[in-house]
């Protein structure tokens, strides 16, 4: 009898345990992030956010019941070591999706390593728009905009806010985003506005301790707009000094990255500056900072961290938001208990998936479009240091390249019509 | 270029020549009395700067007057000359003074590296800002262009003053003629009774000090982060290679080329400002190896 009450007891634990056999133990997911170097001022938040939100997820019973697993590597430990990290976490550590990776340097190295690996990678977090433009992928995702929508961004929140403005500086990092980002700007500047002067071109070198000199000759200079794509310590640095010594008196910065700078800034950052986010990223988001999911977010990392967010941390929520909703999707539309990697590669193409910030879509050429928000500073007393103001959010799908296009040939066959044709919601605050 | 934005070049020029002399003040010091490329220089200016963002922070909370910064800066600086650099000498460069140069360059590279670490583990790898000295000393306009009193006045004067100290003080104390007779001959200065090993201990807590105080006074115009102490190092060390090892006076000469090549370079050229520190050093070493004021050394038998 014994007997016989096992034998069924198994038979019936058997069609169960071939469902369950599908089911991993846990979604091993592999992420690059700087935990070192200057750009841990982007990888630590975003790698603190991460842990919340994949413990949220978790708590929830993960992807359909299978908890997911997040472990990271570090970017700063150089190109050599993130690509055999890379490939360890893929080959051994057994990860089925990688998010990488904050550098642009590093997503064009791990791109195409993704692809000979066969392993699907999402670039979650690096600007560059060549990557897509210069070769097909069928493993390599970008779950973000990249740096043509954020630049033309820029330039046409400019427009509209300062229409007659005449002679314009840049002060940029001398490495490949300060230059590329530079020059889709200015490409853009150029078709838009044709009569702008450019007055000042600087590149000081990455890191670079003192902007005593370029900030001189700016005094000197006096052109009424300061572009700068700087981030982390050399933007502070420079908004610092340039504060200190009144630049912003007579010249308007516009600084397309300043929101992951606001809090560390303080009161240093004067108020009718213009602030970018790298995409609509912002802490008090002003479409979602009243929905219930944003706001415990918010408070929960607060709590764990003791700052505010940056868009880091957005792009995290993305890239998370995108592997959920990829695997929910290619589960219902296979009727499956778990999806094949190639019904995950499927449920891809159109996916639409939400984070912290508006929905994104992935295109059908793999690069993700991602609203735009910008804003102007204003120092009003609710917090020790600036938020932003004059609030317009652009549609990402108007500001990036089409599919195929490079796109500086793309910016250069748009006009100065184009700036009126973009309609952005705007908000007070 | 006119004679206005000539002087604005040479106003930025001086300024930024200030903080690197304090710097490679102390590096050739101790290269110059110990024969000892220190590359934990750098980390030393680094904690220069972040103990100095940490304790104004944390007086400035308590309620102070904002010029208090300036006597902490300095008391910052003494705390990293003792405390790091006492210990750094006594513990290990005091074994290895008669082995060979690379291993010296090696043991302070591996403090270096040490030290960075430690500045992580202590400080993170978040920049941090402290402008309360440099805004309490206000702005000053020349020409139309505004400058901050600390930069364009202070640091230029206490640059001065620490190379007329120290050029006092050696030729004109007896600890200062103790260090120059040890320079000259460790060996006869021990004969005659003079205490090696606490000379050495001195000078390197001095040049320590020194790199401290390059931190203190450079913390309030810059963000400090990891890092910074690796750029300061390569820059000091371009200086004190241009002017020749262990010369004093050559750093301050030294210093000022390279400043002002470098702001005039961001006036006539900005594409190659970044280079021209290290164009100098390589011109000046192509025709004199030995530095601009460094001679030949005579082999000891």
């Amino acid at each position: 009898m014994k007997k016989l009450i096992a034998t069924t007891a198994l038979c019936a634990a058997l069609p169960m345990g071939a469902f369950a056999q599908d089911k991993p133990d846990s979604l091993k997911v592999g992420m690059t992030t700087f935990l070192t170097g200057p750009a841990s001022v982007f990888g630590v938040p975003a790698r603190d956010a991460m842990d919340i939100m994949v413990q949220n997820l978790n708590d929830e019973g993960g992807i359909n019941g299978v908890p997911v697993e997040v472990s990271y590597i570090d970017e700063g430990a150089g190109a050599e070591a993130l690509t055999s990290e890379f490939r360890r976490a893929v080959e051994q550590g057994g990860a089925e999706v990688m998010f990488a990776s904050i550098s642009s340097g590093n997503c064009q190295t791990l791109a195409p390593l993704a692809e000979d690996l066969e392993v699907i990678n999402f670039m979650w977090d690096c600007g560059t728009q060549r990557i897509f433009e210069e070769a097909d992928y069928d493993y390599v995702f970008r779950t973000q905009a990249n740096a043509t929508p954020e630049m033309l961004a820029a330039v046409i929140y400019l427009l509209k806010t300062q229409p007659d403005f005449e002679t314009l500086a840049v002060v940029n990092q001398d490495y490949a985003w300060g230059r590329d980002s530079w020059d889709i700007f200015r490409t853009a500047l150029m078709q838009f506005k044709p009569d702008v002067e450019i007055v000042g071109e600087f590149f000081p070198a990455f890191g670079a301790p003192d902007y005593s000199t370029e900030i001189s000759r700016l005094q000197a200079l006096q052109p009424d707009v300061v572009l700068s794509t700087s981030w982390g310590g050399d933007l502070d640095t420079f908004v610092q000094q340039a504060s200190q010594r009144g630049l912003m008196n007579n010249s308007t910065f516009v600084l397309p990255l300043a929101e992951s700078s606001l809090e560390r800034l303080g009161s240093a950052l004067p108020p009718g500056q213009i602030v970018g986010a790298r995409g609509d990223h912002y802490f008090l988001h002003p479409e979602r900072r009243d929905d219930e999911d944003f706001k415990s977010f918010m408070s929960q990392y607060e709590d764990q961290t003791g700052n505010i967010t940056v868009y880091s941390v957005f792009h995290a929520s993305q890239a998370l938001a995108a592997l959920e909703a990829a695997y929910t999707k290619a589960i219902e539309e296979n009727g499956v208990e778990w999806p094949s990697q190639e019904q995950v590669l499927a449920a891809m193409d159109g996916l639409e998936f939400q984070g912290l910030g508006r929905p994104v879509t992935i295109r059908e050429d793999n690069q993700g479009i991602e609203a735009q928000l910008m804003g102007t500073s204003a120092q009003n007393g609710d917090y020790p240091f600036a938020t932003l103001e004059n609030i317009m959010i652009f549609d990402g799908a108007e500001l990036t390249a089409p599919v195929g296009e490079v796109s500086t040939d793309w910016i250069e066959t748009l006009g100065p019509e184009f700036v009126d044709e973009i309609e952005p919601t705007t908000f007070e605050n | 270029m006119n004679l206005t934005t000539f002087l604005l070049a040479l106003f930025d020029g001086v300024s930024y020549a200030a903080l690197v002399f304090i710097v490679a003040l102390g590096l050739t010091l101790i290269f110059g009395v110990m024969r000892i490329l220190n590359v934990a220089h750098g980390s030393l200016y680094a904690i220069g700067a972040y103990a100095t963002v940490s304790l104004v922070g944390w007086v400035l909370a308590l309620g102070a007057a904002p010029i208090l910064a300036f006597p902490l800066m300095i008391v910052s600086a003494i705390l990293v000359g003792v405390l790091i650099g006492g210990p750094v000498e006594y513990l290990l460069l005091r074994r290895i003074y008669d082995k060979p140069e690379v291993l010296q360059l090696l043991v302070t590279f591996a403090v270096f590296m040490i030290l960075e670490d430690v500045q992580r583990l202590v400080w993170g790898t978040q920049p941090y800002f402290e402008a309360q000295a440099l805004r309490a000393l206000g702005n000053v306009t020349v020409f139309g262009v505004t400058y901050t009193v600390y930069q364009l006045i202070l640091l230029p004067l206490v640059a001065l003053t620490l190379l007329v100290g120290l050029r006092f003080f050696l030729r004109r104390t007896v600890t200062g003629k103790l260090i120059t007779a040890t320079t000259e001959d460790r060996e006869a200065a021990q004969s005659i009774g003079i205490d090696a090993d606490r000379v050495f201990l001195l000078t390197f807590v001095m040049g320590a000090i020194l790199a401290g105080l390059g931190g203190a006074l450079a913390s309030p115009t810059t963000s400090i982060l990891p890092g910074m102490g690796a750029d300061m190092i390569v820059l000091s060390f371009a200086v004190v290679a241009t002017a020749g090892l262990g010369q004093i006076e050559g750093a301050a000469i030294a210093a000022l080329m390279i400043g002002m090549g470098r702001s005039f370079a961001i006036y006539i050229w900005p594409e190659v400002a970044v280079l021209v520190p290290y164009l100098i050093m390589v011109l000046v070493l192509l025709v004199r190896p030995e530095g601009l004021f460094g001679s030949p050394a005579a082999r000891k038998i």
